[in-house]
């Protein structure tokens, strides 16, 4: 088992679409403007939980320029999918504060969103529990988001607590935080003879049709030429079957709508808080004897998501007793759902952070602590590794860094009124291929015409697939076009869980053989061939995972307690980097998500208004541009045979993962202080007495 | 009912004549009334950048402005800084350093890139100008200062940083 | 949001008179927090008066050596104008230190004196709050509090905080405000234009309905102003509202404070000017210990917020640390 030769593939190739996206023309889902567009703008329920008694549309209806005033009493009844989320304006019962319960459509956005306020939804409201209490009462999921089981176990860990030389136990806080991307959710909708195009911005299309296929029992089209950003938040949400409803109510016109930033806090889902009961116990010379992560995290009352905190923990060290374990508190809250890096993000804070603290107790460097605890093989499931760069990945980044120059012990550097120290926290994420993809190749005019619906999200996918595609067919990217983002061409699996190169490259691989082996080098015009995602044959052999090591230097300062994060190095052990230059921007710009969620992202729920209070750009920070210093991403050399044949591990997620830990590890080495609640803001220097 | 305005606004060097109601922000204007997408809406409110134009050959936020107030007005967007079929220079930066990924705040921040760059070669100081009252030169902490109302989430900062480096030096 | 009615007038008169006659006008001028608000419906006004025509955009001397700013003065140009930045840097670092680029273009100097507070509890209609309509109670002392009033705050009412940095540099220099009412033309000393919650925090100010800012005049500057700055403490580092800010002006002679001036932002519904630590420092020692013992006597009568959401405890030491930062850095030390 080899990965194929690359030509292409490792080269700096520059976005196809760049010269679009750079002017602006590049087309989103709401800059299709089409004559006679129709705005919507909704009506949300302004209590957690009740139910409807009565809407009064007169007002809205009596307004010039409103077309239509959509409510439960007049939708039609919608396929099920499975998803409550989807049963939009079905009945009276409200679930969630901004639960869509009504929509205007209008000539013009400043009328519809007027008409919107005018609309008098009457609720029985319901006693409701928005605000998360870890100590309230949890029940056991019957599996985490991701599949796998809420608890695992080896050996006898409590018992190996109580006998450990040298124990930490605490707990780690993570918030409520929402994707935000910069392009809000917009779908602008046309039902026409009973088929519906919908121009989406969505992570897949393929997904995105199935769903409203179901709910509608229509022909459905959906494209998404660009989308501005997702990180798991794009999913098919209310908002979409909402437009498409009240496409069908103007049949031949299209209808936008397009989410304010506000409604992003209510309605497109948000990685839910979890507290994270760690306890590590090892012997004096730093082996670790056990390792347990209890997590108690939020989810729905009425859509459950329970964000896998502990999953990496049963793969990251070796110890010969373990647990991890779940736990869900229900809230009336709209449903969680994947953000950049599903688990391992918040779960690494607990993990890396514990493992920090438990290298001070030991008196241990904490590179050395981990090079003690690398596993041989997968520590639950015994599995071989396809491929583990976590310690060479260590020992590249410590010396790229210059770790060696710290002393370790804290507080020691006060460089003009700040506080510096550094910090290291290690992560991982599954390498996943997902089924269901198709990819076809048409040989025309010359050049190769490689179709398949995958979703560029911003990740690069139209680029890298057209190198893929040019080393699996022998040519130059200049013979390629790549055609994505709809569902007119073959299906694409989801832009998600750091699977869509793998899975869509993977295809077109497999297609591109299949091409060659059928018309050689010198194909006819209209020559083509297809083919569906191979199985992995090395999948149940191997465990699979990309690794990580994040470096961050912190600054603090001696007066005021504002932190600030001047350096961060990520090293990756990723397998093939497909393209550097766009390789290396998404992992910064994981690693920029770390420091985010380190310093800034912080969702307040407001249980008396069962509200995110904090809902804008000014109250909900994401890093500036001003908050970002110097941040390098780099990689180790890793050929892993048996991933796919690319031999390329997803990068979307693991940029991410352990920013968190390293940044409050720095903090610590810094300052003293040990904040176990992100974000970390000033007042935990200024009211630890230590400043 | 309010009644309609009409007015007549320079976009990307073509006068567009336009009737609007007069909560009609500049923004929604163009994007809706005038087809003109390059613009992007990211929060409505003043709190990202994305809806940055250049007006009247300063950097503004399109989703603040009401465009009654701006009759007679010059827009330039991110697709009207080319001239003579060239990119504009910081345009061509942004591609040759990768300043950007999924491209909704880009047009924004290359208007916001013209923007800055000219108000440093006026001598406009930043809060991060270590003395007020001397020369501006434009490192990058100066250009992430001056480039902080622009919020990217896909976090491609080091490189629109690195982008209005080498366009400033051009 | 509701309709309303457009008048652009060519003179101010015209345009004091129209809000004179209709109480539900509104002035526009840079529109950076009018337009947010119209949009969230916090403010539903019948009728916009634009004044961008009938205010001056100029910076004039004035004789004293002072500066006249026209209220048109946008606030990238105020920060830019080299007289401010060698005169009054406080001023220019308040600016420069606040909102983006692009804003600082649009906002006015007049405009930022009138915005309104960044309270989450405020800028959202679906929740109580007492500064928006007197009959209800402020949902922020249960709530989300972390960026609220620590001082001058009435007992279980409003504990908004003023968000301009601007303002906060103007009380440390006692700027004068230049207004133009339906009654004529009259000066408000800067730290009198502002006020405190009282028994009635729907009112930012002590303006009056359709009183328009004309001008600000900045006195000739001090001694302890030419050597004055601005500093600020944010959750980010840039393009965010304060957690605490000061404004402080210092003269050092012979080790000891000759004049200095002390003025708060996010502290207060009003920028806050610390007279009682401003002048427990008068005639002492320019040392650290000095500088705290006089910031904790300020302090003495604050009463910060303790939430189910996060109170503003943390704002005592916050405060304590950027005041005495800042006053070592303007006497020569490591700020």
């Amino acid at each position: 088992m080899t990965t194929m030769d690359a030509r292409s593939m490792g080269t700096s190739v520059r976005r196809i679409e760049g010269p679009d996206k750079v002017t602006g023309t590049a087309t989103y889902a709401g800059d299709s403007v089409a004559d006679g567009t129709l705005v919507l703008h909704p009506v949300q329920a302004g209590v957690a939980r009740g139910e409807i008694t009565a809407i009064d549309t007169a007002a809205a209806q009596a307004l010039p320029g409103v077309v239509a005033v959509l409510t439960h009493r007049d939708a039609p009844t919608l396929g099920d999918t499975g998803d409550p989320e989807h049963r939009v304006l079905q009945g009276t019962t409200i679930h969630h504060r901004g639960q869509y319960v009504a929509a205007v459509l209008a000539e013009h956005a400043e009328v519809a969103a007027e008409a919107a306020r005018l609309v008098v939804v009457t609720v029985d409201e319901n006693p409701s529990t928005t605000g998360f209490d870890p100590d309230a009462q949890a029940y056991t999921p019957s599996a985490l988001a991701n599949g796998q089981p809420p608890d695992s176990g080896v050996g006898d860990p409590d018992a190996a607590l109580a006998a450990a030389p040298v124990v930490v136990r605490a707990s780690y806080a993570t918030p409520m935080e929402h994707h935000n991307p910069m392009e809000p959710h917009t779908t602008t909708a046309t039902w026409v003879d009973g088929r519906i195009e919908v121009f989406e911005a969505t992570q897949g299309v393929e997904s995105s049709r199935q769903t409203l296929a179901t709910l509608f029992d229509a022909e459905v089209v959906v494209h998404a030429s660009h989308v501005g950003g997702g990180f798991g938040s794009k999913g098919l949400h209310a908002g979409t079957v909402l437009a498409v409803l009240a496409a069908r109510t103007v049949p031949g016109r299209p209808v936008r709508f397009a989410l304010g930033r506000r409604q992003m806090f209510e309605t497109v889902g948000y990685r839910p808080a979890t507290v994270q009961h760690m306890a590590l116990g090892a012997s004096r010379d730093g082996r670790l004897e056990v390792v347990t992560h209890d997590v108690v995290g939020a989810t729905a009352r009425y859509k459950e998501f329970v964000e896998p905190a502990g999953g990496s923990t049963r793969s990251m060290y070796a110890a010969p007793h373990r647990r991890t374990s779940h736990r869900a508190v229900p809230l009336d809250l709209d449903g969680p759902t994947y953000m950049r890096g599903p688990g391992e993000a918040p779960g690494s804070f607990g993990l890396e952070c514990a493992m920090d603290e438990l290298a001070v107790a030991l008196d241990l460097d904490p590179i050395d602590l981990r090079v003690r605890n690398e596993p041989e093989v997968h520590p639950e499931n015994g599995l071989p590794f396809s491929s583990r760069g976590l310690v060479e990945c260590l020992h590249a980044g410590a010396e790229r860094f210059g770790w060696s120059s710290w002393d370790r012990t804290p507080r020691r550097r006060l460089v003009d009124g700040w506080w510096h120290g550094v910090g290291v926290g290690c992560g991982t994420f599954p390498t996943l291929r997902f089924p269901g993809s198709a990819a076809e190749i048409t040989f025309t005019g010359g050049r190769y015409v490689v179709a398949i619906g995958a979703a560029d999200i911003g990740q690069g996918a139209r680029t890298v697939l057209t190198q893929i595609a040019a080393d699996a067919l022998g040519v130059d990217v200049g013979s390629i076009t790549v055609e994505i983002g709809s569902t007119q061409v073959p299906v694409g699996s989801i832009a998600g869980g750091s699977a869509g190169t793998a899975s869509w490259g993977s295809t077109v691989v497999e297609a591109a053989d299949r091409f060659r082996d059928k018309y050689g080098e010198n194909p006819d015009d209209g020559d083509h061939a297809d083919a569906a995602t191979p199985d992995n044959p090395w999948a149940g052999e191997y465990a699979m995972a990309a690794y990580c090591a994040q470096f961050a230097e912190v600054a603090v300062h001696a007066d005021t307690g504002e932190i600030r994060v001047p350096r961060l190095l990520g090293m990756f052990g990723v397998g093939r980097i497909l393209n550097p230059t766009l390789g290396r921007s998404q992992l910064q710009g994981g690693m920029v998500w770390g420091l985010s969620m380190a310093l800034h992202e912080e969702s307040v729920v407001d249980p008396r208004f069962g509200e995110v209070i904090n809902h804008d750009f000014a109250g909900y920070h994401v890093a500036s541009n001003a908050d970002v210093r110097v941040v390098e991403a780099e990689w180790i050399d890793e050929d892993d045979p048996y991933i796919n044949p690319m031999g390329a591990k997803g990068i979307g997620e693991i940029g991410i993962v352990g920013v968190s830990a390293a940044i409050a590890n720095a903090a610590y080495h810094a300052t003293g202080v040990r904040v176990r609640s992100l974000p970390i803001t000033c007042d935990d220097f200024l009211t630890s007495g230590l400043l | 009912m309010s009644t309609t305005i009409p007015l007549t606004i320079t976009v990307d060097g073509e006068p567009r004549d336009l009737d609007v109601d007069p909560r009609t922000t500049l923004l929604d204007a163009l994007r809706d009334r005038l087809g003109v997408t390059s613009t992007k809406k990211g929060c409505d409110h003043g709190q990202c950048g994305a809806c940055t134009v250049l007006l009247d050959g300063r950097r503004v936020l399109a989703c603040l402005t009401l465009a009654v107030a701006k009759d007679g007005a010059d827009v330039v967007t991110a697709n009207g800084l080319a001239t003579d079929g060239e990119l504009h220079p910081v345009t061509e930066a942004f591609l040759a350093n990768d300043a950007y990924q999924c491209g909704y705040c880009t047009p924004g921040q290359i208007c916001s890139a013209v923007g800055a760059i000219d108000e440093a070669r006026q001598g406009m100081p930043s809060a991060v100008t270590s003395d007020l009252t001397g020369e501006v030169t434009l490192d990058r902490t100066e250009i992430a200062e001056r480039m902080s109302g622009n919020l990217c989430r896909c976090a491609a900062y080091v490189n629109i940083v690195s982008a209005v480096e080498e366009a400033s030096r051009a | 949001m509701k309709p309303f009615t457009y008048a652009r007038p060519s003179e101010a008169s015209e345009a004091v008179a129209a809000l004179a006659a209709d109480p539900d006008a509104r002035f526009l001028a840079g529109g950076t927090n009018l337009l947010d608000h119209l949009k969230l419906g916090v403010v539903e006004p019948s009728q916009l008066v634009d004044v961008n025509r009938v205010t001056s955009t100029a910076i004039e001397d004035l004789p004293d050596g002072g500066l006249r700013i026209g209220a048109g003065v946008p606030n990238s140009d105020l920060a830019a104008d080299p007289r401010v930045r060698e005169r009054y840097p406080a001023v220019a670092a308040a600016i420069l230190a606040g909102a983006s680029g692009q804003l600082r273009n649009m906002a006015s100097t007049g405009g930022n004196l009138l915005q309104r507070t960044r309270c989450v509890y405020f800028a959202d209609p679906t929740t109580p709050c007492t500064k928006r309509d007197l009959s209800q109670g402020c949902s922020a002392r249960e709530g989300w509090a972390r960026y609220h009033a620590i001082l001058g705050t009435a007992a279980d009412g409003c504990i908004a905080t003023h968000p301009s940095d601007l303002a906060v540099a103007l009380v440390a220099v006692d700027a004068q405000v230049q207004v133009l009412g339906p009654d004529g033309a009259r000066t408000i000393p800067i730290g009198e234009l502002h006020r405190l919650p009282g028994d009635d925090p729907t009112r930012d100010t002590v303006l009056a309905h359709g009183d328009l800012i004309t001008a600000v005049d900045l006195p000739a500057p001090t001694p302890a102003v030419r050597n004055s700055t601005y500093r600020k403490v944010r959750d980010r580092a840039s393009y965010a509202f304060a957690l605490v800010s000061a404004a402080v002006a210092l003269e050092v002679r012979d080790g000891t404070v000759a004049d200095v001036r002390i003025a708060l932002g996010g502290v207060a519904h009003k920028p806050w000017r610390a007279t009682v630590a401003e002048a427990a420092l008068r005639g002492r020692p320019a040392t650290d210990d000095e500088f705290r013992a006089a910031i904790a006597a300020e302090l003495d009568a604050a009463e910060p917020v303790r939430s189910p959401l996060g109170g503003n405890t943390f704002k005592l030491p916050l405060v304590t640390g950027t005041v005495v930062s800042t006053l070592r850095g303007l006497a020569g030390g490591t700020a």
